[in-house]
């Protein structure tokens, strides 16, 4: 059997907590996205269409790309640092949606394939490096082949119990008491918070 | 136990018979699904009425009397009417987002056969539907675009469009398109409006929303009137509100010609009117902060 050695009891609380967040960010910027979109490509069904198509194929990539960087020297700080990643890619978003977006929509006029061209411009990127963040924690939590499975399922459970808290916080709260800028702003201030408490933690 | 349980049963049983009864009255003529919603036309007490649910009575989206099509059987669409006729000098070309039964356009046709009426609807399901069931027809003078009616704003806005008269009628009393109801959006609707062009908004009379609704138009339009009933219909014009007289003059023009529409011309002159019975430090609405929907609980 294989064993490598287990993180200790804070860190590993510190993993489950980064991929419950991720998961939240995640599905907070996904039902933002589609109050950014709406000025200018409606709100009809191609529109959601195209952000949930965005989301799901960033994801998918970056849990490809997760797995694969956790192959090199893996570490807390690293996750960190995918975290912070996710956030700093986020900020484009709030500029990007403005002027940008309009003339997208001029260039692209067809509903499905604007809003999709939309959707990866704003949200590819820091969808990209959350969906980084699971396989790479797994890597972090894993210490025996026995127990593998198990880890992973908690990992899935905090980070999919995360997306749905995210969805409906949002969507009921979020969006009656904040503007979107707000949202989204502390929505990558919070991650940034807690990469910066997974870079610290690693060096005591 | 035995007692509580035939007790629930009765009770259920009772229920039964009365929505069953509710029901019988009201007759689903068709139904179809489109890509937002199931569109529902019902038949009851000789009107045939257009739904998006299968609660009709609190919903209807547009209602004629197949015997006597010409009558508007809802409030909302006389006051839209009587907005858009009352308010606007002989409009040349009317803008409609929202088109339903397709009621106001049809009416348009007959009562001034010159204006060039363009609709815009984001569901092909509706416009088959209001053809089929509600007479509409979509020949010239009317068109009908079938896309979101912000894309459409937008689009017509950078084409330099113009128009005489919008009407805003794409809200149904479930769901708010929420990127229709903000400060950016009435602004680019502003900016599609001609000289003295009128603008008429069929919006909620009721909840939270109104307080919001209220305040976002203000912010926009500034002064304008308030027709009120179930529904609200907001009339605004560019360049200054129509006078009472001015109204009047206009309204005395149509008042026969609008009787077979079952529009009684002094009583909805009397529903003009510019009363400010909402809380004016609601917030205004923006792309930013939009949550119609949740407000309008």
């Amino acid at each position: 059997m294989n064993t490598v050695e287990q993180l200790p009891r804070s860190l590993r609380t510190l993993c489950y907590v980064i991929a419950l967040w991720s998961g939240f960010f995640v599905m907070g910027i996904e039902l933002l996205g589609g109050r950014l979109l709406a000025p200018n490509f409606g709100s009809s069904i191609y529109v959601w269409g195209a952000i949930i198509s965005v989301f799901m194929l960033a994801l998918s990539l970056g849990y490809l790309a997760g797995g694969r960087w956790s192959l090199h020297q893996p570490s807390m700080a690293r996750l960190s640092l995918l975290l912070l990643a996710a956030a700093l890619t986020s900020l484009p978003v709030l500029p990007l949606a403005g002027e940008p977006l309009e003339l997208l929509a001029q260039a692209i006029p067809d509903p499905r394939f604007g809003s999709l061209a939309a959707a990866a411009l704003l949200f590819f990127v820091p969808t990209f490096f959350s969906g980084m963040v699971s396989p790479y924690c797994v890597r972090l939590l894993v210490v025996d082949d026995q127990t593998s499975g198990r880890r992973a399922g908690q990992l899935f459970f905090v980070s999919t119990f995360g997306s749905a808290t995210g969805t409906i916080l949002t969507s009921f709260y979020l969006v009656l008491w904040f503007e979107v800028n707000s949202i989204l702003l502390s929505l990558a201030a919070i991650s940034a918070v807690l990469a910066g408490v997974g870079l610290l933690a690693r060096r005591r | 136990m035995k007692t509580i349980r035939s007790l629930a049963l009765l009770a259920l049983l009772a229920l039964g018979l009365v929505h069953g009864s509710a029901q019988a009255q009201m007759k689903l003529t068709h139904s179809e699904r489109s890509l937002y919603r199931e569109v529902l036309v019902y038949e009851e007490d000789g009107l045939r009425c257009m739904c998006f649910t299968r609660q009709c009575r609190i919903g209807r989206q547009s209602c004629i009397d197949p015997r006597n099509p010409d009558h508007f059987a809802l409030n909302y669409t006389r006051m839209m009417l009587a907005g858009t006729l009352f308010a606007s000098a002989d409009p040349r070309r009317v803008l409609i987002i929202g088109l339903g039964g397709g009621s106001i356009a049809t009416a348009l046709r007959k009562l001034s056969p010159s204006t060039e009426v363009e609709v815009v609807e984001i569901d092909p399901a509706v416009t088959r539907v209001a053809k089929r069931f509600f007479d509409f027809v979509d020949t010239p003078p009317v068109r009908v675009t079938e896309i979101d009616g912000r894309v459409f704003v937008k689009r017509a806005g950078r084409e330099g469009k113009q128009y005489d008269v919008i009407l805003l009628d794409a809200f149904d009393h479930e769901y708010i398109p929420e990127h229709l109801l903000t400060r950016e959006f009435l602004l680019e609707v502003k900016a599609l409006l001609a000289p003295q062009g009128v603008l008429v908004a069929n919006t909620f009379s009721s909840s939270r929303l109104y307080d919001h609704e209220s305040t976002t138009y203000a912010s926009v339009f500034g002064t304008f009137y308030n027709l009120k009933r179930e529904n609200r219909v907001i009339v605004t014009r560019l360049g200054g509100l129509p006078t009472q007289q001015e109204l009047a003059a206009r309204a005395a023009k149509y008042s026969a010609a609008l009787l077979p529409y079952g529009a009684d011309t002094p009583s909805l002159l009397k529903m003009f009117n510019t009363q400010v019975d909402w809380d004016v430090k609601a917030r205004v609405l923006t792309d930013q902060y939009s949550p119609a929907n949740l407000l309008n609980r």
